[in-house]
């Protein structure tokens, strides 16, 4: 082992790490193995698609005092309504996902919304493998 | 009723002293850190925190995910969890908000993937990821490159302005093509991994600039500063092009046994 092994760290970049590069990461990446709190994934692959949209502009946003969650049009295109039009919204969004999931892929493209397209693209992005632990988890427990 | 689950961080191989890493680290919940194990998993540890059952069940947890604040303060708590292993020992990061009744599932959680936690440790052991960031600043609209000739008519005059600033913009992005190229090859030339991450181009936009490209590699440690150096060094030359390199990383965008692995990505 080289000497300069020693040289691991430092991991601390701490709070200082972008929240972007902190949520793209432990979001979408990272090792899934099923919980016994049945986390809905198709939640968690909602939020990253949005995190997808904003994230990147979170602390900024937060720097300049915008309720950019109740506000911004492309977040929800009833925005005016406030947080009850994104949970209406996430509802939606779930109902279509589900459909994608149930092979209904062909030829429905042209009724998805934009984030459904996004996160079916996403879909087919995701390795095979995580694919299948997720129809495992989607079935309940073996 | 509320009773204590256990919320799981990450699995990593216990030197004996992966404890001390821990001193002072708290979890998602403000709770102390502690590491399971089992007899059937040689060595390898899972780090858990126990978390409020009413604030993690799969009603509340659906309605924190909608709170951005709950997400950015559970997300950094993880990864200050992640983190502290990680400057001690390799590390394979769960996923955010993985549960487990109690520390008993814990174990047979981590006996039932021994072997696979076991081997990709192996394979990530002395290396890091690195996240490599390529933004172009858009020239600003103000500054076309050669003024007009003073003889042109306002219309005519308006016309060639906006032509020097679509050619300005279409250079910089074709000169921020050109960089990213040059980047690749030297990032290739140190990682043995690469997971392309998704440009951040948030509705309001980075702070300056467009995102162009942002990719993870994973970096031998005793390359990282020639990585890093000959990474920052490929921007050079490009105007309004800018490079932004993060990490060390624990391995997060390479801790699943099934990514490829990018072994053909990687220069030989």
């Amino acid at each position: 082992m080289p000497s300069r092994s020693s040289s691991y760290g430092p991991y601390a970049q701490g709070s200082s790490a972008n929240l972007a590069d902190i949520l793209e990461r432990v979001l979408d990446k990272g090792i899934v193995i099923a919980g016994d709190i049945r986390i809905n994934l198709l939640d968690i692959e909602l939020l990253t698609v949005k995190l997808r949209l904003l994230v990147a502009s979170v602390d900024k946003a937060k720097e300049m005092g915008i309720d950019w969650w109740e506000h911004d049009p492309s977040l929800s295109s009833r925005a005016h309504e406030g947080h009850r039009s994104l949970i209406e919204e996430n509802k939606r969004l779930r109902a279509e996902i589900e459909a994608l999931h149930q092979g209904t892929e062909v030829g429905t493209d042209e009724v998805l919304t934009d984030g459904a397209r996004e996160i079916s693209d996403a879909a087919r992005r995701t390795s095979p493998g995580e694919q299948d632990r997720r129809r495992v988890e989607e079935r309940g427990e073996p | 009723m509320t009773v204590a689950i256990s919320y799981a961080y990450a699995v990593a191989r216990d030197d004996g002293a992966l404890h001390e890493a821990l001193t002072g680290v708290f979890g998602v919940s403000g709770a102390p850190v502690r590491l399971v194990r089992t007899e059937d998993c040689d060595g390898l540890v899972v780090a858990v925190s126990p978390v409020p059952s009413n604030d993690f069940d799969e009603e509340s947890l659906r309605r924190h995910l909608e709170d951005l604040d709950w997400v950015e303060r559970t997300a950094r708590a993880h990864h200050r969890v992640v983190e502290a292993l990680a400057g001690r020992t390799t590390v394979l990061p769960l996923r955010l908000v993985t549960l487990y009744r109690d520390d008993e599932r814990v174990r047979s959680a981590l006996a039932d993937g021994c072997d696979g936690f076991a081997s990709r440790l192996d394979e990530l052991t002395s290396r890091a990821e690195w996240g490599v960031k390529v933004f172009v600043d858009e020239p600003s609209s103000g500054t076309p490159q050669d003024p007009p000739a003073a003889e042109l008519s306002p219309g005519r005059a308006y016309l060639s302005r906006r032509r020097d600033r679509r050619n300005a913009r279409e250079d910089a992005y074709r000169r921020a093509g050109q960089a990213v190229s040059r980047i690749e090859s030297a990032a290739r030339a140190h990682a043995v991994g690469r997971v392309r991450h998704r440009p951040q181009q948030g509705a309001l936009g980075p702070r300056t600039g467009q995102n162009v490209s942002n990719d993870a590699y994973l970096v031998p440690l005793r390359d990282a500063e020639d990585f890093r150096a000959e990474v920052a060094q490929a921007a050079d030359g490009f105007t309004g092009v800018r490079v932004e390199i993060t990490g060390p990383w624990a391995p997060y965008s390479f801790a699943a046994a099934d990514l490829p692995q990018g072994r053909t990505d990687a220069a030989p």
